[in-house]
């Protein structure tokens, strides 16, 4: 089913003083990852309202990442925490609608993991790419 | 509108891997974008040049810059703008070194995602509005809370700058835990010695007021202008009229066990809690009053000779506005009862460190002897149990306290002083002595002063035949070892004050979970806290010995005259704002906000033509974290810079 040459195209929100800073460093650090990732940068991963994500999904974009500081190291102490309640929600909310959960992830990153960024971006590309094009929008 | 979107090459950093000419050919076609160019160093000040020239030339009114991280020069390219005469909040930066040039090869590749970038950012940039910083007013005055060495420090720091302090301390007396320590490590100098003075100078300064018996009722506001309710206790004595004398306390006829002496000595109802005590004043504790317990007594009302008692003195709230706050509230000895084995509450003879504190100061309950409390027999062999509920995870708390293997140390080295034919023997965990001059005393107590360490736990605390039979290991040995002890003295770690948590709900600041308050940063913030212009100093953020205490008082002063010195503070402008008409006021962005930042208002709505209550937001307070916005069910509350119609405009363009 995968289009010739098909790429995943993926979305990411992060958090300006943790993942963000994160992304920076594996820059800095020149670890390679491939380029399917968009970043957003949001002051804390509990600013992007659901719909931000829903929106990216209706646009056809294949993956939404959504990327904040360690749970209990958020910079405005509690912000993740408000993320991460909301985002288990809207999970199970876009399997409902018969969106692939897959294409919806959440992780921590912080500032001196750009390693671990670099890494993340490898394996959720891999696993965009098995979830294949979102066809939700009908187009083709 | 008109954009000009700006490429740096950063050298062959960006220009390396993506191919600007062509991402500042593929932006000149974009919406809105009216000019577009190239240029190898966009940060270096012909760049600057380059984009001011531009701006004017062209009448640009948004720009572009796509080069390194916004957080290395975000604030270089607001300042360009400002200085060419536009709103210095028009500007988006396109992040294609660190998260595109940096981390891709293949050129094709990295310059299609480059422009991608580029496209989100002029997205987000034709949705950016002018935005004006904000400046909030600044009352001068500090409040400190807690007036132990700590505070005594912040507060002289202040007042020597001619600020305002006013110290709050719910003892009796300024003074702290310090004021109760004999002589302090490594250089043995008497607390009291080196405390007073510093007492005597707050309480002389003109800057400074101190509220003792009070307590903080109420904190509401924001930096520069906090506005508090302090509880001043009912003293029954009016220190206005008080000269110390000392007659109501010499004829008062209520004895009861001074807690400044650790219950091993008697005080009177009436009373000051040491000689030294600031204000000279004494306090009448009510509930061992007789007065107050039967109606019967007052005699120290009839022998004042300046009619300075007051029975009828009610508890009084003082509101005041300060401009930052400092606490410095402190640390109380961990509750060792819940080491049964250890023989605490059951054996006399088992005391704290804090208790052998006040044995051996010469002024204190046994004239400075080393006395055993069951039959006031001089104590010869002494044993020191460190590690009482520090690093202990199931019955303490797992930190480390940080001074007690030096308090021990001193404590080891006094007990001969005062007692030649004394033997102390200290069991530990590990030795701790990080600290100036402080390995060497240890050593020294052990090698001069003849202390026997023993590295290893005791299992058991018992008596036989009027001696305390302390049974333990000596892991380097692996001996099981059994001393005969008179005295046993618990190190008993450092923890939070037990209300401390109450406190940081009261302040709005974060605590941990051994209700240590938390620092802004651990390591580059460590006075300030995530709360604009509240500040910490001494152990109430963890345990400190008093040179550290002495050091952090002092930085939490610095940090305060950085900010009273100000004539008005400058506040980003990319915080909340409320659109009163579309909020329901269902208190949702009142619940998530983690700064306290957002008040509910009562308004007078013209066209309904009654009061509702909105969401409103204190500049001053909201941090710009954006929380409110995601959880506002009317799309009411928006973040400036980050709001709902820049973000959505951008996820236009995935």
């Amino acid at each position: 089913m995968t289009k010739e040459g098909w790429e995943p195209n993926i979305i990411g929100f992060l958090c300006n003083w943790c993942s963000y800073a994160g992304a920076d460093l594996a820059g800095t650090s020149r670890m390679e990852y491939p380029p399917n990732i968009k970043i957003i940068r949001v002051p804390c991963s509990g600013r992007v309202n659901p719909l931000f994500v829903l929106k990216c999904l209706m646009n056809g974009a294949d993956g939404v990442l959504i990327s904040g500081c360690h749970i209990g190291d958020c910079h405005y102490s509690e912000g993740n925490f408000h993320a991460r309640r909301r985002f288990a929600v809207l999970k199970r909310f876009l399997e409902y609608l018969g969106l692939d959960p897959r294409r919806f992830q959440m992780s921590w990153v912080s500032a001196s993991e750009g390693d671990k960024w670099s890494k993340l971006i490898k394996e959720l590309v891999e696993e965009i790419k098995t979830a294949g094009p979102n066809e939700v929008t009908g187009d083709d | 509108m008109k954009i000009g979107v700006f490429v740096c090459h950063c050298g062959t950093n960006i220009a390396g891997t993506v191919d600007v000419e062509k991402v500042a050919k593929a932006a000149s076609g974009l919406a809105n974008v009216k000019y577009s160019t190239t240029y190898k160093y966009m940060c270096s000040s012909p760049g600057q040049a380059l984009i001011w020239d531009v701006i004017k030339e062209k009448a640009l009114d948004r720009v572009v810059v796509c080069a390194c991280s916004p957080g290395l020069h975000e604030k270089t390219f607001r300042k360009c703008l400002e200085d060419a005469g536009v709103n210095p909040y028009l500007i988006e930066i396109a992040n294609i070194r660190e998260h595109c040039s940096w981390v891709h090869r293949d050129m094709e590749q990295a310059t299609r995602k480059a422009i991608a970038i580029v496209k989100l950012a002029v997205a987000k940039v034709s949705r950016d509005k002018p935005l004006e910083k904000t400046y909030i007013s600044i009352e001068k005055k500090v409040l400190i809370i807690g007036g132990g060495i700590a505070g005594i420090q912040s507060a002289i720091d202040i007042a020597f700058a001619k600020y305002p302090v006013v110290i709050v301390e719910r003892e009796p007396s300024i003074g702290g835990k310090m004021a109760q320590f004999d002589k302090t490590f490594p250089t043995l100098d008497c607390a009291a010695c080196i405390l007073t003075p510093k007492m005597v100078t707050v309480s002389q300064s003109k800057y400074v007021t101190i509220h003792t018996c009070s307590e903080i009722e109420e904190v509401s506001g924001h930096v520069g202008n906090f506005t508090v309710k302090i509880r001043k206790k009912a003293r029954s004595v009016d220190l206005k009229k008080c000269a110390g004398c000392g007659a109501c306390w010499n004829k008062c006829p209520a004895k009861t066990a001074s807690q400044f002496d650790m219950k091993l000595g008697k005080r009177t109802a009436i009373y000051v809690p040491f000689p030294q005590a600031v204000p000279n004043a004494p306090v009448i504790d009510r509930g061992n009053c007789l007065y107050f317990k039967t109606k019967k007594c007052g005699i120290c009302q009839k022998v004042c000779p300046f009619g300075a008692i007051d029975y009828d003195m009610q508890d009084e709230i003082i509101e005041e506005k300060f401009g930052a706050i400092i606490v410095a509230t402190g640390f109380t000895q961990f509750d060792h009862s819940v080491y049964g084995e250890y023989g605490y509450g059951k054996y006399k003879d088992v005391i704290t460190g804090l208790h052998f504190e006040r044995m051996v100061n010469s002024s204190g309950p046994t004239g400075g002897k080393v006395l055993r409390p069951s039959d006031g027999k001089e104590a010869k062999d002494v044993v020191f149990i460190q590690c009482v509920g520090s690093r202990d995870e199931q019955k303490g708390v797992s930190y480390c306290s940080r001074v007690c293997c030096m308090y021990t140390a001193k404590h080891a080295l006094l007990l001969k002083e005062h007692n030649k034919d004394a033997q102390a023997y200290v069991f530990y965990i590990d030795i701790r002595a990080a600290g100036k001059n402080y390995e060497e005393f240890v050593k020294n107590v052990q090698d001069k002063h003849g202390a026997v360490y023993l590295r290893g736990r005791v299992s058991r605390v018992f008596e036989k035949g009027g001696k305390l039979i302390v049974r333990g290991a000596d892991t380097l040995s692996g001996a099981q070892i059994e001393i005969q002890a008179d005295l046993v003295v618990l190190a008993a770690g450092l923890v939070a004050q037990p209300d401390a948590a109450k406190l940081a709900q009261t302040m709005h600041i974060p605590y941990d979970k051994n209700n240590l308050f938390t620092e802004a940063h651990p390591k580059l913030a460590p006075a300030e806290t995530i709360t604009s212009g509240v500040f910490l100093a001494g152990a109430c953020q963890s345990p400190k010995d008093i040179p550290d205490t002495v050091a952090t008082a002092s930085a939490a002063a610095a940090k305060v005259l950085g900010l009273l010195v100000q004539d008005k503070l400058e506040r980003e402008p990319l915080i909340a704002k409320v659109d009163r008409i579309l909020c329901s006021g269902c208190k949702a962005c009142y619940e998530a906000c983690p700064f306290h930042a957002i008040e509910m208002k009562e308004i007078e709505d013209r066209q309904l033509k009654r009061k509702r209550t909105v969401a409103e937001v204190l500049e001053g307070v909201c941090t710009g974290c954006g929380n409110c916005t995601a959880v506002c069910r009317m799309s009411a509350i928006d973040l400036e810079g980050f709001s709902n119609r820049q973000i959505m405009e951008q996820l236009g363009e995935i």
